[in-house]
């Protein structure tokens, strides 16, 4: 069997009919199979000159036949008449196209329910509907026991007589979804480390304090709240020292003031003091900055000497450029 | 970033689903924009480029007057637009004639840019002979040493890679294998052609390979680069701690290789079943049920005749 194999092994490398898959210099062809991609070399740069294309067949037909025999060593699987092959992993390191994804934050009820041990109850998704007999999604379109289709509510025991049941179902559906969403609100604001507005804010109050004056009268006649404190933003009245009165307040009062001018002290605003610093320093490394650039007064001479006032070549577009002289 | 403002629809959502960072990352996108003015050439080359590289490609056909190498932010804007992050732009001005930039996005902002000249085109259709199926994964060769000679070669080796390699596959029909790209660089210039493989008989398993030109061939020389520093580039080179796969219920495959799937039903109603259709098995209507028709479409009439005459 051996001596068989040699003979069929040397017909086929000898006879020049049949081509072979051996490859001159292979050892010098790098492979990635992942990418399906081989790396040659150019030897002969006069020959490249001479017959580009050639050569650059040549190459490239050469690498690809390495890469080829390294491809057909692969295992191989049939799947629908294909032959298929597993790539090994990239050895290049290419970048991604977007960063890792992070993971999500939790909210605070997750965060809550993590810390308590509380797990998902697990429901099914369709439920018994009673008034069909039949099992219907849980919600969503087509549910079962749908209370949004009832044409009939009974009125409760302790409600008022004369309150639109359906109404105060709809305003209560609504409010709870508007609920819904300031929650996630804050669940974004509390992930991304941002105070959210509370309801006590200045924000709040500021708009009670204009609702209060946005009347014809000027809030004279508004009802005050149960608890309410007076304003911080309704505007203050300048108020005058009577001009006439308690002389002693006013002799204190001036002679603080002359105590003041008397000692000389000026009071210091740090920060102002500090900022005028820096700032001066930043003028004088950008006027420092300036002078080393500028050349020596000497050289400028020579220059001007040298080319004398620049001549304008015609420029620009050629259509214009005659009128444009004029 | 989380969304502050939810997507209305479910088509919105998927949407923005699909453009979302992802551990296993889909084939980038590939975006050919032109500039204000261009060649033929120019066109012609985005075109081709376009065309090989078509599933995974956007053709902007408008001109656009931008300029990449002075400000990006219309390249980020456009490719963001197109949610791809490999782009190829063409223009053509005196000073750069038939010009070509190709570049590399990450998370939205600029990566790597090279500027290429077109120095020598021959297009797709000038070369007589069959061509490969398109969307095929090429197989890619890259030749001469100046791509070995600085980090700043392999750079552009590894942005070429990324911008030719084709759909991200992990497996592949042998049968496919028919479309070569090379990549030659020979002082300063860049050769690339595109042949298409013929398999001969060879005597082993392994078939010998032979290429044919296919078009388009390009020579390139290199003109303006711009790379992205170590760190931006490292921070893109991260890769993602695998997740577990979920598993995918009710799918299994048997020893053939056969793809079998378990779908649940609801009961079936066979009172409603059709079976072959016989005059005599037809239910008629009941009379007293025809006569309560009759009666309502003749009061419907006598109302439209009361209307008519009233008009």
């Amino acid at each position: 069997m051996a001596s068989k194999q040699t003979v069929v092994d040397s017909i086929l490398t000898t006879s020049p009919s049949i081509p072979s898959t051996t490859v001159e210099n292979a050892a010098l062809i790098d492979i990635d199979e992942g990418l399906l991609m081989s790396s040659n070399v150019v030897h002969d740069l006069k020959e490249f000159r001479q017959n580009t294309e050639t050569v650059l067949k040549r190459i490239s037909r050469d690498a690809t036949q390495v890469l080829f025999n390294s491809l057909w060593q692969l295992p191989v699987e049939q799947v629908e008449g294909n032959y298929l092959i597993t790539l090994p992993e990239i050895k290049m390191w290419l970048p991604r196209e977007k960063p890792v994804p992070k993971k999500k934050p939790l909210t605070k009820w997750q965060e809550y329910a993590k810390g308590k041990g509380i797990l998902n109850k697990k429901k099914s998704r369709k439920v018994y509907d009673e008034a069909s007999g039949e099992y219907k999604p849980r919600w969503g379109y087509k549910r079962a026991n749908d209370d949004t289709k009832q044409w009939l509510i009974e009125v409760p025991a302790n409600a008022d007589p004369f309150e639109d049941q359906f109404a105060k179902r709809q305003t209560a559906k609504k409010e709870r979804v508007a609920k819904n969403e300031l929650h996630r609100l804050r669940n974004i604001a509390r992930a991304q480390k941002v105070k959210a507005p509370s309801f006590n804010s200045m924000l709040t109050l500021k708009a009670l304090a204009v609702a209060h004056k946005s009347t014809a009268s000027i809030g004279k006649f508004t009802e005050k709240l149960p608890k309410e404190k007076p304003s911080k933003f309704t505007g203050k009245k300048r108020k005058f020292e009577p001009s006439i009165g308690n002389l002693m307040k006013e002799k204190e009062k001036h002679l603080q003031m002359l105590e003041i001018n008397a000692k000389k002290i000026p009071t210091i605003d740090v920060t102002k003091a500090t900022n005028r610093a820096l700032r001066e320093e930043e003028r004088s490394k950008t006027q420092e900055r300036r002078q080393s650039k500028k050349t020596p007064k000497k050289l400028r001479g020579k220059k001007a000497a040298l080319g004398g006032e620049k001549v304008r070549k015609g420029g620009g577009n050629k259509k214009t450029r005659g009128k444009r002289r004029l | 970033m989380q969304r502050i403002v939810k997507p209305k629809t479910q088509q919105g959502r998927r949407a923005l689903e699909k453009k979302e960072p992802k551990i296993i990352e889909n084939t980038k996108n590939t975006l050919f924009f032109k500039g204000g003015n261009t060649s033929n050439i120019v066109t012609q080359v985005l075109k081709e480029w376009h065309l090989l590289k078509k599933p995974y490609a956007t053709m902007f056909s408008k001109k656009n007057t931008t300029r990449p190498f002075e400000d990006q932010s219309s390249v980020e804007f456009f490719t963001s637009k197109a949610d791809s992050s490999l782009f190829m732009f063409g223009s053509h001005s005196k000073k750069r004639p038939n010009n070509i930039v190709i570049g590399r996005l990450f998370d939205g902002q600029v990566l790597d840019m090279v500027e290429f000249g077109v120095d020598k085109f021959i297009s797709l259709h000038e070369i007589v002979g069959p061509k490969s199926a398109t969307g095929i994964k090429p197989c890619l060769v890259f030749s001469g040493e100046f791509f070995e000679e600085n980090d700043e070669n392999k750079r552009l080796k590894n942005l070429l890679i990324d911008f030719f390699r084709g759909a991200n596959a992990e497996k592949i029909s042998l049968n496919g294998l028919e479309h070569v790209i090379s990549v030659t660089a020979v002082s300063g210039q860049i050769y690339i052609r595109n042949y298409r493989v013929l398999k001969k008989k060879s005597g082993t398993r392994i078939p010998r390979v032979e290429l044919e030109d296919m078009g388009p061939s390009l020579n390139l020389s290199i003109r303006r680069t711009r790379l992205a520093s170590d760190d931006l580039f490292k921070r893109a080179l991260k890769k993602a701690e695998l997740a577990k796969a979920k598993k995918k219920k009710n799918i299994s495959r048997d020893d053939l290789g056969n793809k079998l799937g378990r779908i649940h039903m609801s009961t079936q109603n066979f009172g409603k079943l059709q079976a072959r259709k016989l005059k005599g098995l037809k239910r008629k209507p009941t009379k007293s049920a025809d006569k309560d028709d009759l009666a309502e479409n003749s009061s419907k009439k006598q109302k439209v005749d009361e209307e008519m005459s009233e008009s």
